[in-house]
């Protein structure tokens, strides 16, 4: 009994009880969605550009990144399973969003990692390169982060960049056993894939036994080596993934202007049968109205 | 290797296998990598020998060198090629004064040297160099005025950051000068 008495006080609308929409607001909708798809138009066009230079310059990266892992795997050096406690994960992405699944499936696979090791009693540490990364880690996995990188992405990456997060990496004073980079590695305009290169230490190069092959070695010459190469790695993995964030924006941003341009085209009809409705009822008043008289 | 070139004069049919045969039976072929972070000047070529300074000194890197790891001096890089023809390149860090270099790197105190190579048990090397021009593109009027300006920079300044900064552009712009001369 109260609840038919409040019923009918209320009424409330439930479902999709929708108002003829007048006029003026599809002309507005139509004007902001025209806006939206001029700038994801342009971002496509900037973003294609970005992408022609930096798939260019990728070429010799990679020859120059798999020279440098190329005694890793030809010596086939591989962390000792029961010593490894210290683990250190680079995560490469970079500061701006719009571009797809690129940060979302490296933080995915950081955390696998991470949930991985600490199962296992390991301890980790994650340098972020790219704001994207900390904003995606620093909620759940904040005590696990040592290093940010920020004004990652505006400029392409080279050298001196990579060479400037190894320093830091290094003089951190995180000895860590093994390592790895992960980033998104570029296989064409429309795929990517979250890839992991290893790090090695000083020790366990040192260490490994095929190591005993190469002649005339000392530590000092070796740490100079290691750190050239943990320079040239990341380099690596900094030029693959910023192609892979190019190549994902120029997909993001055409499939946006394409939904952009549909719904202009329902919109376009939806006002002109709107527009046809409000003449058709001002005629019939008018007809009406002098059919009165 | 005689008896192989007898045979070839004596079966000019057979020529076409024998240098197959020969090519498997010789020495290992070197598949010589040489890059910078951006150009690739040899990638897996095969090349008879490489001159290579390193910190230890200078070495020549034939096929079936025994395995080693190096790390670069910055210096003058020259490969011979199968042909007995040889390129010569200068190779140095990227924090060098030299004209065609733009960025100067800020950490200098880990990375003295200009680059690595690595020569592996199955006879390929990689030399990876942080910046390396081929030796024509260098002009030795600007070697030398970037030699003085440096030295008199080495004398004007104490701090330890920037003397070692100097001392290497002093280095190599030495040794540019040396190569060119």
């Amino acid at each position: 009994m109260f609840a038919r008495t409040s019923a009918l006080v209320f009424s409330p609308q439930c479902g999709q009880v929708r108002n003829m929409a007048t006029l003026k607001d599809i002309t507005i909708r139509l004007k902001s969605i025209k806006n939206i798809q001029k700038i994801t138009k342009s971002m496509k066009m900037v973003a294609a550009a970005k992408y022609a230079r930096a798939e260019k310059q990728l070429k010799p990266a990679r020859v120059y990144g798999t020279g440098a892992l190329a005694l890793y795997e030809k010596a086939d050096i591989k962390a000792p399973e029961d010593k490894v406690a210290k683990h250190l994960i680079v995560g490469v992405t970079s500061d701006r969003g719009l571009c797809g699944a690129i940060h979302s499936g490296v933080a995915k696979t950081i955390k696998n990692e991470i949930a991985n090791l600490t199962g296992s009693g390991k301890e980790v540490m994650v340098i972020n390169v790219g704001d994207k990364l900390r904003g995606l880690l620093h909620r759940t996995h904040g005590k696990h982060i040592l290093l940010n990188c920020k004004e990652v992405g505006r400029k392409p990456p080279n050298f001196s960049d990579a060479s400037v997060i190894a320093t830091e990496l290094l003089t951190s004073g995180y000895e860590f056993d093994q390592g790895s980079v992960i980033f998104n590695r570029f296989r064409s305009v429309i795929s990517y894939k979250t890839d992991q290169k290893p790090l090695f230490s000083n020790d366990t190069v040192s260490s490994s036994e095929n190591m005993g092959v190469y002649d005339d070695i000392d530590a000092d010459v070796l740490r100079n080596y290691q750190e050239f190469a943990l320079v040239n790695v990341i380099y690596l993995a900094l030029k693959e993934s910023s192609t892979s964030e190019q190549s994902a924006r120029m997909t993001a941003m055409d499939s946006a202007s394409k939904n952009a341009s549909e719904m202009i085209d329902k919109l376009t009809l939806t006002f002109n049968r709107t527009r046809q409705a409000v003449i058709t009822k001002e005629l019939i008043e008018i007809i009406s109205g002098a059919a009165a008289l | 290797m005689l008896a192989a070139r007898l045979f070839r004069r004596a079966l000019p049919v057979l020529r076409q296998a024998r240098s197959y045969a020969d090519a498997a039976s010789g020495a290992p072929q070197m598949s010589f990598t040489f890059a910078s972070p951006t150009q690739v000047f040899f990638r897996e070529a095969s090349v008879k020998q490489v001159d290579v300074p390193t910190l230890t000194g200078v070495f020549g890197i034939l096929p079936a060198h025994v395995p080693t790891l190096q790390v670069l001096r910055p210096g003058v890089v020259t490969v011979f090629n199968d042909d007995g023809s040889s390129a010569k390149y200068f190779a140095t860090l990227a924090a060098e004064s030299l004209s065609l270099s733009e960025d100067r790197r800020q950490s200098l105190n880990i990375l003295v040297s200009s680059g690595s190579v690595t020569v592996n048990a199955d006879s390929s090397v990689q030399l990876l160099a942080e910046e390396a021009v081929p030796l024509d593109q260098l002009d030795v009027t600007a070697a030398r005025a970037n030699l003085e300006k440096a030295q008199s920079e080495l004398v004007g300044t104490a701090d330890e950051a920037v003397r070692a900064e100097v001392q290497i552009s002093i280095e190599a712009n030495e040794a540019i000068v040396k190569a060119l001369e």
